[in-house]
């Protein structure tokens, strides 16, 4: 082999193996093979050669150029990989066992159980309607056929107000606003009225841990031409299989008295812990007391505006702190209204 | 209230039925019966009547005696005893060795050195009453060794109805009512109450009785003369203490015995102290000693049954101290009325004193049940002391009574009442309300159906009152389920909700807000150490807790005292409620009541003007989300107490008013929490529903490429340069950076330049930039 090539050749292998970079690796490439690197210097060195050793010595010199071309990549391959390790090595193994940070809201239990009541019976084609919290003695009493001195508005502790109005005791003060705000439809149109109204009530009676003055009910009614027990039946037991989620929920009917329906019923399901077997929770007899219901007595649809001779229709009333306490099994029922994070933190979206 | 069993087979033949499935049925038909019911006599066994042939003294003991007991049987019993009334000869219950009595079988033991072999019992001990003075001493002709259980009626079952399932049925208030129930249930026929004939009375004197007020209904009376027995049989005892009462005399124990089977309260008077009986009122008030010996205020609205002038009970409620019957009382006056409901419930409730008796009266009892009371008592009276005479003719006073009312329905409004069609038949209509003490007239599915007395007083006025016999007699599981049929119809979500729980929905997701929950009044005490007024507004009347009496003007005073307890829990938070405010009231007199979202803001890790400017992005991105308005503020004056002189600021939306944000006044801001910067807003939820939504408006992105100018300006606020910034070319603004050096404060905003259609020239952006800088030079705002 020629000397200058050997010597070239040396002279790259020893820089290569110095070589730490890839920018080295550039420079070396430029100084070898570039347009004025010594192994294109090499080849002006051919003039002086007999045409045969041209012949070998440009086979050498192209060998060469070849030879450096691939060590280079091979170097420069290998430094890659190494600062590629470099870096990765310069990276810890991120300690995930650290908790995670949630920071994230929460909804009132009462607003969770609403919600879900509130889409079961959208899903059924009844309307949300909102009202008031303060209404009149006529809405809460009268209109619902509870008139003075009968005894229910002793068994409602009421709180009256200095103008003479009162904060409602109960969701059915809605019932008449919500009779006549729909009449029109139902008689002219046909069209059923369906509705449920969830709302705030309040009764004047000292709290302990089951007994609250302010809580939350939701009430619904069904009203229509020919609206029987068969469909109130019919309709809790489908209703309150959905807001349990329970497809095998089974209910019954007791009668019940509350003066703005006739018959009245008290509805109770089966026991949601043991599923009707009895256990501690349901006093061993397998049902729980959960809502009021009823035909809707004839005065109260009379003083509605729709007459009771034509229509017919079902009232019930669910009690939504009940079923938050329920379902989150909140022992206290002043928790809810106590404002505490602690306790009020815990309740996300629950869809 | 206790049910008897054995009282209500005493009425209609239960014989081959099944007693607890029964129950269960009545509760289902009925009233709701507890879930426990009482088996009694059932742990009872092996108690026989026994003779006590000798008595001798226990040498080591005062108490105790050494017996032997005839027991029918070869050979005579050893028993030691403790009770105080063995004597020789007596009949008494005795527990053989064997016999069971609750969880204890009795066996020959050891007693103070003697062996006994079985025990003689008192009535307590074998559950039956209340008396445990002594054994029992039974009556002498009874057979030795004969099971007690078949003399007396120790077997029987209980059952307790929840009172308040009865509230609207008075004639549910006795066994006989509940009998009736039984028989239309179990189908069998209910028997007559039997009862004496009065009317070979009516030639003996009538007693002197005026009703001189509307309140008393109906009031009848009979005298009796040489009443003899003064204890009550056995088995009335019996009943009477299974019914949880207790008995004391023959004719106590005959009132309350007669109050229990008819639900008919009734009362006995030493004849003495009951001449002239007048039933009415006093114009003053004064105070009156009951049987129970307590003095009470009798006020001029409470009825009161009198001997002339001298008030002697209280109507409906309790029988007075001084004309109870006593130990020298030989002729008793019986009163059996019927008092107005309304003016027995108040009575009671003011005297804070309710009676078994008021308990019934309030319920608006039959008045044509008093005189078949006097007759059912007057039989009973008679059979158990055959001495005992009537010696006055029934005198009844009947001053008013309720409507005879009688209904017609037919079978079409039944069934579209129930839904199931000819489920119900014409048969069972019939039967049922018949059952039930109606009487019916039926043609061809046409019933006109008279209501009998009992059920008439309240009960049962209407056509769908008959709808609820027929159809709980008929039993709700009997029901077949079907759905009700309906036009297909949108149903919308109102405005006001859908903002409301999109409002709920970004506080909580997007910015980690905690819901809450309040009350609507002023806590007095909680703003007080706040340093908060409440401020003057509608009122609870007649507030109990004198802490809370005014409603709330906002929600804010009551999150910040909700805010106190909750400092320790995380170093920054956030709370918000959607609740209802009343703004005094409306020129008609009615509440202005107004909902609204409140919103406070906690931060120990952030400045106050970090979280003030986080809450005011909060709102505007809230606002915007819903609406797709931009928010504008406006400073305010303040006027309460917990709000901050300076940062207090209105907040605007398409130019109406939402509300306010604000920061929470040192003094009040320091008493929660030393540190903490706490900021609020308050938002009417109403109007924020009726603002318009400004919906999503396209535009295509230019295609030419735009251009950012830097301008920093040296202002103390950003409102003049926003204002000077108006040109088409100009699509976005933004701050930049704020910078407060020796030159005062700097704000560098970055104007982003762009147009649909043309690549901007430098000059065109000068132009804008050079006109803002002039504008603003005019102001004396210039350019750092």
């Amino acid at each position: 082999m020629n000397s200058g090539v050997l010597e070239l050749r040396n002279k790259l292998d020893s820089a290569l193996q110095q070589a730490a970079s890839v920018a080295e690796l550039e420079n070396l490439k430029v100084e070898y093979l570039g347009k004025k690197g010594s192994v294109t210097a090499l080849l002006k060195e051919m003039g002086k050669l007999s045409p045969e050793e041209k012949k070998s010595f440009g086979s050498e010199v192209n060998a060469l150029k070849d030879y450096a071309a691939q060590a280079i990549a091979d170097k420069a391959e290998l430094l890659q990989k190494l600062e590629l390790q470099k870096e990765l090595d310069a990276v810890e193994e991120f300690d995930i066992s650290m908790p995670p940070v949630l920071d994230r809201g929460s909804y009132h239990p009462v607003t969770l159980v609403q919600r879900k009541c509130e889409e079961v019976f959208r899903t059924m084609g009844f309307t949300v309607e909102d009202y008031s919290e303060i209404v009149t003695d006529y809405e809460c009493f009268e209109s619902l056929n509870i008139p003075k001195f009968h005894p229910a508005r002793d068994m409602q502790d009421t709180y009256y107000l200095d103008n003479g109005q009162l904060l409602k005791t109960q969701t059915s003060a809605a019932q008449n606003a919500i009779y006549k705000k729909y009449k029109d439809a139902l008689i002219n149109e046909g069209k059923p009225i369906k509705a449920v109204f969830p709302g705030r009530c309040f009764r004047n009676e000292a709290t302990d841990a089951c007994h609250e003055n302010t809580f939350f009910q939701m009430e619904g009614v069904m009203v229509g031409k020919d609206i029987s027990i068969a469909n109130l039946i019919y309709s809790m037991k489908t209703m309150l299989s959905e807001v349990f989620e329970n497809y095998g929920l089974k209910v019954r009917l007791r009668p019940g008295f509350f003066p703005f329906v006739e018959p009245g019923f008290e509805l109770d399901i089966s026991c949601q812990i043991c599923g009707g077997e009895g256990c501690p929770s349901c006093k061993h007899s397998g049902w729980l007391e959960l809502c009021p219901c009823g035909m809707i007595h004839p005065n109260v649809l009379r003083e509605g505006g729709i007459d009771p001779d034509v229509y017919t229709g079902f009232a019930f009333g669910l009690g939504l702190t009940r079923l938050a306490m329920m379902k989150y099994g909140v022992k206290d029922i002043r928790d809810l209204n106590s404002g505490s994070l602690t306790a009020m933190s815990q309740f996300f979206d629950d869809k | 209230m206790y049910i008897s069993m054995n009282w209500i087979r005493d009425y209609v033949d239960l014989s081959g039925l099944d007693l607890n499935k029964l129950i269960h049925q009545f509760s289902l038909s009925t009233a709701e019966v507890e879930n426990e019911i009482f088996y009694k006599g059932s742990d009872l066994s092996g108690i026989v009547v026994a003779r006590i042939v000798s008595v001798e003294n226990h040498p080591e003991s005062q108490k105790l005696h050494l017996l032997k007991v005839d027991i029918g049987e070869e050979e005579l019993v050893d028993v030691v005893c403790g009770a105080p009334n063995v004597r020789v000869g007596m009949k008494t219950a005795f527990a053989k060795v064997g016999a069971q009595i609750g969880e204890i079988t009795i066996a020959p033991r050891k007693l103070a050195g003697y062996t006994s072999c079985g025990m003689c019992c008192s009535e307590k001990e074998l559950g039956i009453s209340e008396d445990n003075s002594g054994i029992m001493d039974l009556d002498e002709s009874l057979p030795l060794g004969k099971d007690l259980k078949e003399i007396f009626a120790i077997d029987d079952i209980i059952f307790e109805v929840d009172n308040k399932s009865l509230t609207n049925r008075p004639d549910l208030w006795g066994h006989y009512g509940i009998a009736r129930e039984f028989a239309a249930l179990a189908g069998r026929e209910l028997k007559p109450l039997d009862t004496a004939d009065l009317t070979c009375y009516k030639d003996l004197p009538a007693l002197d009785i005026k009703i001189e007020d509307n309140d008393c209904l109906r009031y009848s009376g009979v005298q009796f003369d040489n009443v003899s027995v003064s204890v009550s049989p056995v088995n009335m005892r019996i009943r009477l203490y299974y019914c949880g009462m207790r008995a004391i005399n023959f004719l106590a124990d005959m009132t309350n015995y007669l109050m229990l089977e008819m639900g008919q309260p009734m009362h006995a008077f030493d004849s003495r102290r009951v001449e002239k009986i007048r039933i009415k009122k006093f114009q003053k008030p004064f105070t009156f000693a009951t049987l129970d010996k307590v003095e009470r205020n009798i006020d001029e609205n409470t009825l009161m049954i009198c001997n002339g002038d001298e008030p002697v009970a209280i109507a409906g409620i309790m029988g007075g101290l001084a004309s109870e019957i006593v130990a020298d009382t030989t002729a008793m006056t019986l009163e059996s009325a019927c008092f107005d409901p309304v003016s027995v419930r108040k009575s009671s409730a003011r005297l804070a004193h309710r009676t078994d008796a008021s308990q019934r009266y309030e319920k608006t009892l039959d008045p044509e049940m008093t005189v078949t009371a006097i007759a059912r008592f007057v039989k009973l009276l008679t059979d158990i002391d055959s001495g005992a005479k009537v010696v006055s003719c029934l005198t009844d006073v009947y001053n008013r009574g309720y409507e005879c009312k009688t209904l017609t329905i037919d079978k079409a409004y039944v069934d579209r009442y129930t839904g199931i069609g000819d489920a119900i038949t014409n048969t069972h209509i019939e039967n049922t309300l018949k059952a039930l003490g109606f009487t019916v007239k039926a043609d061809n599915g046409v019933f006109e159906v008279t209501v009998p007395s009992w059920r008439a007083t309240k009960d049962v006025t209407l056509k769908a009152d008959l709808i609820e016999e027929i159809t709980r007699i008929y039993g709700y599981d009997n029901f077949l389920p079907q759905t009700a049929v309906s036009p297909l119809y949108p149903v919308r979500m109102s405005l006001e909700k859908s903002v409301e729980e999109q409002l709920k929905d970004i506080l909580v997701k997007r910015f980690s807000l905690h819901e809450v929950h309040s009350y609507v009044w002023a806590y007095y005490d909680e703003y007080r150490k706040l340093g908060m007024e409440v401020e003057d507004n509608v009122k609870l009347l007649d507030a109990t807790n004198p802490n809370l009496e005014t409603l709330r003007r906002s929600i804010v005073p009551t999150q910040l005292c909700q805010l106190k307890g909750n400092t320790g829990y995380a170093p920054q938070f956030g709370m918000f409620e959607i609740g209802r405010v009343v703004d005094g009231l409306k020129p008609d007199g009615m509440c202005k009541e107004e909902k609204k979202l409140a919103i406070t803001l906690f931060s120990k890790t952030e400045t106050l003007e970090q979280l003030y400017f986080r809450l005011r992005d909060m709102l505007a991105v809230t606002v915007n989300e819903i609406k797709h308005q931009p928010l504008s503020f406006q400073k305010l004056e303040a006027s309460h107490s917990y709000q901050h002189p300076k940062n207090l600021n209105g907040v605007y939306c398409d130019g109406i008013y939402l509300g306010e944000m604000g920061v929470v006044h040192p003094t009040v801001s320091k008493k929660l929490d030393k540190k903490a910067a706490i900021v609020y807003a308050e938002l009417d939820v109403l109007a924020l529903s009726q603002i318009e939504n400004a919906g999503i408006h396209y535009q295509e992105a230019s295609r030419y490429p735009g251009m950012e100018v830097d301008l920093t300006f040296l202002s103390d606020t950003f409102a003049p340069i926003r204002d000077a910034i108006s040109s088409d070319l100009i699509t976005n603004v933004k701050v930049a950076d704020i910078y407060r050096g020796e030159e005062g404060k700097a704000i560098t905003v970055r104007l982003t330049f762009s147009s649909m259609d043309r690549t901007l020239t430098r000059e065109e952006v000068q132009a804008v930039t050079d006109d803002i800088i002039a504008k603003l030079a005019q102001q004396n705002i210039r350019l750092k």
